[in-house]
């Protein structure tokens, strides 16, 4: 019988390993076993690297029995199979590159390993990102741990299960329009999508490169604290990183957020959405009004008109972005007499329909005759939107909202309609438009058990005030148990 | 919903822009699925944004700067080793010049 380790937060986990009162191999273990136990159901892993974890636990047991070993040392994580890991296939959950074996690690999952930590495996994710359930993953959809009827939200949909189902300790995911964020609030963990530039996005998987960003997924906001202070800061390698010193995001976990003005913004509160998720974060805002903060209104007026620019300006950048994959260099090869049969029948054969589907609106809306109404238009709605916030952070110095309207929906409920299935993101893309950090942590559960989340959104480069109010209101204590997982 | 806001001759041309071969089924999926997103970003005509200047991107970015040196080098087995066909060092394709 297992002893559970895999249960630990990284905070703990980190204290016992320090102590050594537990050895990186048992908790790397525990987690193997787990995904070994639960996996085949909840199918949260692409790629189970179960020999090489083992031998990065043992490597990091070394380090820590020689003393002062850096915070994440022997902890067990799931990377998003979006992040170049070298030596391990990386596939983006598309036929086109389900072969192919990065010679490179992403500046993130460098700077992971050389703190020592233990990558369990590769985590399945929406066809290159695209997408709010992970069922556009070409390789089948992970489940929600919560229920298993349900989705785990998209597109970093494994990464959040994995968390939740407690088969690695945290995970990386991307958000370039929610996800990090809604698959954190569908499965009832923390996620936390930084500032646009704050974190170095070389050796990830490009989507849609104005938008995307780095961020990781835990059990507790210490937690996500601990990966931000490891992921963030400069790059050479990427040259749309931010300089600005990394703060410690830890220390900032001080447990006050007395005088703290925390905005409710009147358009996040609308009509069709599950009433339950309303009150919940109704209630968050007032137990957030118990522990000293001020609660503002505030009105972010051009909310309505974000998932239609956010539905040009990304698909136009992943109609670019994408490319790149030809059947040239690396990825799914269909032979042809000629190149451009080569090329035309690859991407036939390799891209799923929404990767189609977002690659024809993308070189659509950058087409000649088109580019002003649409493109330009989505951009200059983009503007718009900063605004908003600029405006409403005048008034109060964080954002509270739902993460999603409702909790996880079933399988195969949207996949029908792309829109409705958009839409499920109505509360989350405007932050990726303005560039702004933003939070998902679990705020309550509706009558079926299932996760609520809330969203906290700040100015540029606040995440230690996001972090340090989200972790307040965790220890406050306000969600009295958590129901079970799988 | 607005089913003609593209007509399949266009999504073919697009189709070749993005050089992606599509099938008859799929260019009328593909057809209904824009036509129902265009008309959905018509909304976006509602707003005026004549004197408004389109961001093109955010977050803490100048100029980077860095010393021009060499920090990778020639390393062609890895460089080739994802390749669908490899001719020596080079990547093989089809014929491309009669």
């Amino acid at each position: 019988m297992a002893s559970e380790l895999n249960r630990l937060t990284i905070a703990d986990a980190a204290a016992r390993l320090k102590k050594r009162e537990i050895t990186a191999a048992d908790l790397t273990r525990d987690c193997l076993d787990r995904i070994k136990a639960i996996d085949p159901k909840l199918r949260a892993f692409l790629t189970v690297c179960a020999d090489e974890a083992m031998k990065q636990a043992e490597d990091a047991d070394r380090r820590l029995a020689k003393g002062d070993a850096p915070a994440l040392c022997g902890i067990p994580l799931g990377i998003k199979d979006i992040y170049a890991t070298k030596g391990v296939r990386t596939t983006c959950a598309s036929k086109i590159l389900k072969n192919f074996v990065p010679p490179f690690d992403a500046t993130v999952i460098e700077r992971l390993r050389a703190e020592g930590a233990v990558f369990v495996g590769k985590t399945n994710l929406d066809e290159f990102a695209m997408g709010s359930s992970t069922e556009n993953s070409a390789f089948g959809p992970t489940l929600n741990p919560c229920d298993l009827e349900r989705v785990s939200g998209g597109s970093s949909g494994g990464s959040a299960a994995a968390v939740a189902a407690h088969e690695c300790l945290g995970s990386l995911g991307t958000d370039t329009g929610g996800s990090i964020r809604e698959p954190a609030s569908f499965c009832g963990v923390v996620g936390i999508k930084p500032t646009y530039s704050r974190v170095s996005r070389f050796g990830v998987i490009a989507y849609a490169s104005s938008l995307d960003q780095v961020g990781p997924f835990a059990k507790t906001v210490r937690d996500a604290a601990i990966l931000m202070r490891t992921l963030a800061g400069k790059d050479p390698r990427d040259s749309t990183c931010s300089a600005r010193a990394v703060p410690d995001y830890e220390q900032a976990l001080i447990g006050n957020v007395k005088g703290l003005r925390i905005g409710l913004p009147k358009e996040y509160f609308v009509e069709g959405m599950q009433p339950e998720v309303e009150q919940s974060v109704r209630a968050a805002l007032k137990n957030f009004e118990s522990l000293g903060a001020t609660a503002v209104d505030v009105s972010l007026p051009h909310t309505g008109y974000a998932v239609a620019a956010y539905y040009l300006v990304a698909t136009a950048e992943a109609s670019a972005n994408l490319a790149r994959y030809d059947g040239i260099r690396y990825g799914l090869r269909v032979n042809a007499e000629d190149p451009i049969a080569l090329y035309e029948m690859t991407r036939a054969r390799g891209f799923g329909a929404e990767v189609k589907r977002r690659i024809m609106l993308g070189t659509f809306a950058l087409s000649a005759g088109y580019y002003d109404a649409y493109y330009l238009k989505g951009q200059k709605v983009r503007t718009l939107i900063r605004r908003d916030f600029e405006r409403a952070f005048e008034k109060c110095d964080l954002i509270l909202t739902p993460v999603a309207p409702a909790t996880a929906f079933k399988l195969g409920e949207k996949t029908d309609d792309p829109l409705t299935m958009y839409l499920s993101d109505i509360f989350t893309i405007s932050v990726n438009l303005a560039g702004l950090p933003g939070m998902a942590m679990p705020c309550g559960y509706d009558a079926k058990n299932l996760p609520i989340g809330m969203q906290l959104i700040g100015p540029p480069f606040s995440e230690e005030s996001i972090l340090r109010a989200g972790d307040a209101w965790e220890r406050s204590g306000a969600i009295k148990s958590r129901p079970p997982v799988i | 919903m607005a089913e003609t806001k593209i007509s399949l001759e266009q999504v073919r041309h697009v189709a070749r822009l993005a050089r992606m071969e599509l099938d008859p089924r799929e260019e009328e999926q593909l057809r209904s699925a824009m036509s129902q997103m265009l008309g959905y970003v018509e909304k976006l005509n509602e707003l005026d944004t004549k004197d408004v200047p389109p961001t093109a991107q955010v977050g803490d970015i100048g100029t980077a700067m860095r010393a021009d040196e060499v920090t990778n080098h020639p390393a062609p087995d890895a460089m080739l080793a994802n390749a669908p066909a490899r001719d020596r060092n080079y990547f093989k394709v089809p014929k491309i010049i009669e």
